[in-house]
């Protein structure tokens, strides 16, 4: 079976528009459909998609060393081993940092006396929400934990592969933006015609280029900065996929949770385009 | 009894460095025979995270029992705390001045970490 298409919604530069985009996209698509919110450390995908919740959260784990004392002989090689700095020896006493820990496995592998054992520690959650064919998928990170990535792919791997799917991604181009992205077919970066925006526009296609993705543009806010967004894409031959006016009533719209299509259906038409342009319908 | 402050480097008249888990160097002190020796830092100055607790694992592996330092984050003083070591939050400019401080018994060991973390 083939599987159904998976667009991301990124944008380098934060606040330009990629939760408006993917809302508008998904509400403009008929038939079964899934958004997944893949901004872990700020969910707001359901502000706007009040949807009905599908069951209760799930938590999301990964794995933590554990030291048994009976086997540990305080030889230090875990310490010195982890890349990641989240082990220390005092008094022949293993000290672990969770917070740190990158749940490489490493410190479990090499220990000598093989006192080292797995256990889980809990990052966040996913939760489900359904209202007839529209999914929407959230993961939330836990308050405290820094490391986001296995979160993301979690929430992933929980999505339907049979259903199309739009995944809105993180801000920027660190690690958790690449969880987010990886084995889409293609990405839509969202911009501002801004300096800032095409700062961040150029750092995300680099990116995307880095991990094979087609890319196009979606240009947000058009009417203020200039035309460097512009000469940048044709310069490094990037489509520009959609232009969405500067417009106060769509800040209004946001500022109330409503999505745009509905606040201003003169947009209707630019989304069809843009549903089109990346082969969805 | 070994004090370990954080610096630079520069021996005694260098300068104490505020920072703890990112100084450069760490200098020695030998209470016992007035010798001192400096240690490089520079791994974990360079360090992407967990700065804090591998200098302190240094000092703990160097066998001191007293650290004097600017500030302490509460990671680091988890380790010192563990290891005993006691932490003395000292403001003076150089190693010489902070050593005598401490000899006219003016410093006063932390009870907790001076400063928050990074996260949490």
């Amino acid at each position: 079976m083939k599987s159904a298409p998976r667009i991301a919604i990124a944008s380098g530069k934060g606040g330009t528009g990629k939760t408006t985009l993917a809302i508008n996209l998904a509400l403009s698509m008929s038939g079964p459909r899934q958004l997944l919110d893949c901004d872990v450390e700020a969910p707001n995908a359901r502000l706007f998609l009040p949807l009905p919740a599908l069951g209760a959260p799930t938590e999301v784990s990964v794995p933590i060393p554990t030291f048994a004392a009976e086997r540990c002989q305080a030889c230090g090689a875990c310490v010195r081993f982890c890349a990641f700095n989240a082990l220390a020896l005092v008094g022949k006493k293993p000290m672990l940092f969770p917070e740190l820990c990158h749940s490489c496995g490493g410190c479990i592998h090499l220990c000598p006396q093989q006192a080292i054992d797995e256990k889980p520690r809990r990052i966040g959650l996913i939760s489900r929400f359904a209202d007839g064919p529209l999914h929407l998928l959230e993961g939330r990170l836990d308050v405290g934990v820094a490391i986001a990535p296995p979160l993301i792919r979690a929430l992933r791997a929980t999505a339907r592969p049979d259903l199309p799917t739009l995944i809105d991604a993180p801000p920027g181009t660190s690690c958790n933006v690449v969880a987010a992205l990886s084995g889409c077919d293609q990405v839509v970066l969202v911009t501002e015609p801004t300096p800032f925006g095409l700062h961040d526009l150029a750092l995300a296609v680099e990116m995307a280029r880095a991990l094979s993705l087609p890319c196009g543009v979606v240009i947000n806010r058009l009417g203020i900065g200039d035309d460097r967004v512009h000469r940048f894409c044709q310069a490094e031959a990037v489509p520009i996929l959609a232009e969405i006016p500067d417009d106060r009533r769509i800040a209004e719209a946001y500022a109330q949770g409503q999505p745009l299509i509905e606040a201003l259906p003169a947009l209707r038409p630019t989304f069809t385009a843009l549903l089109a342009a990346l082969h969805l319908h | 009894m070994k004090i370990a402050f954080s610096t630079s480097g520069g021996g005694l008249q260098g300068p104490l460095d505020p920072r703890f888990g990112r100084a450069a160097r760490f200098l020695v002190y030998d209470l016992h025979d007035a010798s001192s020796t400096e240690v490089d830092n520079s791994v974990n100055l360079n360090a992407a995270q967990g700065a804090g607790i591998q200098s302190a694992q240094r000092l703990v592996d160097l066998q001191v029992q007293a650290l004097i330092t600017g500030h302490c984050g509460p990671k680091a003083y988890r380790v010192l705390e563990a290891a005993q070591i006691a932490v003395y939050p000292c403001q003076a400019a150089t190693i010489a001045e902070a050593l005598a401080l401490y000899q006219a018994g003016k410093l006063t060991p932390l009870a907790g970490p001076s400063v928050d973390g990074h996260w949490v």
